[in-house]
């Protein structure tokens, strides 16, 4: 496969500044509106402030992938005296919790770094500066890019296994 | 579908434990917002003058403002209206935090209570689904612990929850209702949800807020953060620090209280300590506060970091806010700012008002020093400052022994106590007590604000106008520069010219009628941010803010969709500022009730104040007695309040 430059997009969050206001939340979930800003509603966010302010814990965390099953454990990290579940720093969304569920449907959400703007709508938020935006390029593999056929099949496939999914087809084009 | 507002209230008979989901009259926004407004307009519907605070009759309503839970910056607050036990007039205490956004996001504008609940319960508003749960094992918790404990009980974070400590469910007058950071403390309202039998309201909200201009909005907002931005890297000049930026006065950040300290009074309202910010206090305040405070925080959605986690050893954590660092230190003459810290947070959790509650204490001291309250209402009172005020603190909370009568506030305590106790409640308003600062010259707006401010609180109606004259003309001509945010070209020209001294200084310069001019933008200010549901430290409290009578018809406009200009704003400021009034005037407000304490200024110019007063209440259409006209509510559409003063007899048919 050949090598290809690719953007990689980071967003550095520094739970020191963190001030807890969730303004990141608000014009996340009002971003993703459809159409865009016409609705606010946090539950809708793909990131959530992990906030226990009697504790000291201010930590905003971002929607990653989808996963179909929990963890085994429920680990625990202590960080600079303060204690944190592994589910606070997960960005999975998964069975074992609501969040990063659209609140309707209760598909998952994921964080799409505000595809088309030039920085993530979040970090333009945060006047706190607990958000900041960087950008590096990296050396990867050139994955063959999926049709949306392909992107269909596999979705089908992780949910039902590939052996159903091949069994389906070759019913359906039977019947074809 | 509605823009901005949700369109239901939450009525909730806790007498019978109905609850209801009711849809609003969409009109009432186009009159009175939201917030303050419509909960006027409730109250003044539903609450007749005969209804006392402690009746069931009487409401509580939790209003949240009208762009609230949109994008807007800073729009975050709980407008909390009801009867005053204190004052027996229209209380309309506020507080930030995350309570109000989250309300609106279960799909509700206010929750409405009335009746009282026969047990201690809490609400739990869970979308649609609402319930009246047992809070007997609440019943004494502090007011953190118990939002801690509702939170753990249901099992999710994310809920919001505001709470009423022991001084609430005892009815203690100066009772707050606390959220995280934020409180709504002023006028007793938490003593209402005591007497209603709520121990705490909590709150959890998936539903979407809409907006109606969603780009438009969307832009506005980015310019009132860029604002805030630049605005950080250019403070006001020439003004001390707590004035100088944004927010509330920020003193959880700054260390330097020179200001307050000197110029406030200290004990009951008395001495003023002229040289006691030393060199040593400030080396030791910087390192107390630094050592308590853990983390700046903001409310929801807010770039100003007004409060602080507070957490010292051997006590449990809380978050404070603004003066109250100062307040009980300067109320008990105690020099070292941990005592302030730790008291606060047993305050915190009994849930008191920390602007009356050590006047109170203070004077308490001062009566028995006079020998008007005797020795045996002290019994087991330790010797030391701190000791004694944290002993007297327990026992207004509880209600114990000369406790019980404290916890009325000093104006209805001195009535109690007589035998000349009445002379030591001298700084209220409106039965209610008021900041420590007593001055030397009268200010004319200052006197026209703490007069007939109907929040009884001068922060809550100060703000747009600069507290004193600038020294120099440079200094003036730099800061007219860039204010535009005057309604009118001409406030700059009273600015430049008002000098310290001389012909143009107080108290005869601002004149009579610029006086009325300054104190009706600055309450426009703050009447519109509480019904819109803005923050005044964003607003209508610190000079040049991103927020002005200039861009919040476009910002209602593109978020709710009504039309809206500078006109009808106005017009509708008039009409809430008329309402809250009416309403008082019906319980019996009078002119004779408007004034500050006789001691506020050392200068007293009575006939000029009753000039002031005068001209204040013609330029606002109301008669000489303060009593909005026949002519001027029917102007604003008002004629159910006319007609009501007329049946009433209020105005006559003349």
């Amino acid at each position: 496969m050949s090598k290809a430059k690719k953007k990689v997009k980071v967003i550095k969050i520094d739970v020191d500044k963190c001030n807890g206001c969730r303004a990141c939340e608000l014009i996340c979930s009002s971003f993703h509106a459809s159409p865009k800003y016409s609705s606010n509603n946090p539950e809708r966010s793909r990131v959530r402030v992990i906030r226990d302010p009697l504790k000291d814990i201010y930590l905003p965390v971002y929607a990653g992938e989808y996963t179909p099953a929990e963890c085994a454990g429920r680990n625990k990290y202590v960080l600079d005296g303060r204690e944190y579940s592994e589910c606070d720093t997960c960005r999975a969304s998964c069975p074992s919790r609501d969040l990063f569920k659209e609140p309707d449907s209760g598909l998952p959400l994921k964080c799409d770094m505000c595809d088309g703007e030039d920085e993530p709508m979040c970090v333009k938020w945060c006047l706190s500066k607990a958000l900041t935006y960087e950008e590096y390029e990296e050396d990867r593999e050139e994955e063959p890019k999926l049709g949306e056929m392909e992107i269909g099949l596999e979705s089908l496939v992780n949910r039902h296994g590939l052996q159903k999914v091949m069994d389906t087809i070759a019913r359906l084009s039977k019947k074809g | 579908m509605g823009y901005a507002e949700a369109g239901f209230n939450l009525e909730i008979d806790l007498t019978r434990g109905n609850i209801e989901r009711v849809a609003s009259d969409p009109n009432l926004a186009k009159q009175y917002l939201g917030g303050l407004g419509t909960n006027a307009k409730i109250l003044y519907e539903r609450v007749p003058p005969e209804v006392e605070p402690f009746s069931p009759e009487n409401l509580l309503i939790f209003g949240t403002g009208l762009l609230t839970g949109t994008p807007l910056p800073s729009c975050n607050r709980t407008v909390i209206s009801t009867i005053s036990p204190q004052t027996n007039l229209m209380a309309y205490s506020m507080m930030g935090g995350f309570w109000a956004p989250e309300l609106k996001y279960a799909g509700y504008d206010k929750v409405i209570l009335r009746g009282k609940s026969p047990e201690l319960v809490y609400i739990w508003i869970n979308g649609d689904k609402v319930e009246l749960r047992d809070a007997s094992h609440l019943k004494g918790k502090g007011a953190v612990e118990t939002q801690e404990l509702i939170k753990k009980e249901l099992k999710d974070p994310n809920v919001q929850v505001c709470a009423i400590g022991l001084a609430g469910e005892n009815r203690v007058f100066t009772a707050s209702i606390e959220q995280g950071r934020s409180s709504a403390s002023r006028l007793g309202i938490g003593a209402v949800m005591g007497d209603k039998g709520v121990k705490a309201i909590a709150v959890r909200g998936k539903k979407d807020v809409n907006v109606a201009r969603p780009l438009e909005l969307l832009q506005l907002c980015n310019e009132v953060l860029q604002y805030v931005k630049e605005r950080e890297d250019k403070p006001v000049p020439n003004v001390m620090p707590i004035l100088a930026g944004l927010g509330s006065p920020q003193e959880m950040l700054h260390t330097d209280e020179k200001w307050h300290t000197e110029n406030f009074s200290w004990g009951n309202s008395r001495e003023r300590r002229k040289d006691f910010w030393t060199k040593e206090i400030e080396d030791k305040w910087k390192e107390t506060q630094e050592n308590a405070r853990i983390r700046l925080i903001s409310c929801y959605n807010c770039p100003m970091k007004c409060g602080a986690i507070i957490s010292l050893p051997g006590m449990s954590t809380y978050m404070m806010k603004c003066f109250s660092k100062l307040t009980y230190n300067m109320a008990a003459f105690v020099d070292d700012l941990e005592f302030g810290f730790r008291i606060a947070q047993r305050a915190t959790e009994y849930g008191v008002d920390g602007f009356s509650t050590p006047q109170i204490m203070a004077f308490a001291f001062e009566l028995r020093e006079a020998g008007i309250l005797g020795e045996e209402h002290f019994a087991g009172c330790p010797d030391d400052n701190e000791g004694k005020f944290y002993w007297i603190l327990d026992r207004i909370v509880r209600r114990e022994g000369i406790g019980d009568i404290l916890a009325d506030g000093t104006y209805w305590a001195a009535l109690k106590i007589g035998n000349g106790a009445e002379a030591y409640a001298h700084n209220n308003i409106k039965k209610h007590e008021q900041l420590p600062l007593k001055l030397g010259m009268l200010n004319p707006i200052y006197f026209l604000m703490y007069s007939t401010g109907e929040k009884c609180n001068i922060t809550q109606i100060e703000g747009q106008f600069p507290q004193a004259p600038f020294a120099t003309m440079e200094e003036r001509e730099e800061f007219v520069r860039d204010w535009v945010h005057v309604p009118d070209e001409k406030f700059k020209q009273y600015l430049l010219d008002w000098e310290l001294r001389g012909e143009r200084s107080n108290p005869y310069y601002p004149t009579v009628d610029m006086s009325v001019d300054i104190v009706d933008w600055q309450e426009m200010m703050h009447y519109l941010d509480d019904a819109v549901g803005m923050c005044a430290g964003m607003s209508s409290f610190p000079l040049k803010p991103p927020y002005h009578i200039h861009n919040y018809p476009i910002i209602i406009s593109a978020a709710t969709g009504m039309e809206m200009d500078e006109a009808e704003l106005k017009k509708i400021y008039r009409r809430i500022r008329n309402l809250v009034r009416a309403f008082n005037i019906r319980r019996g407000l009078t002119r004779a009730d408007e004034k500050p304490p006789e001691d506020h200024w050392r200068k007293r110019f009575p006939e000029l104040e009753e000039q002031l007063l005068d001209a204040y209440y013609k330029f606002k259409g109301w008669n000489n007695q303060g009593i909005p006209t026949k002519e001027t509510l029917q102007e604003l559409g008002m004629d159910f309040v006319s007609e009501d003063l007329l049946k009433r007899g209020i105005l006559s048919y003349e």
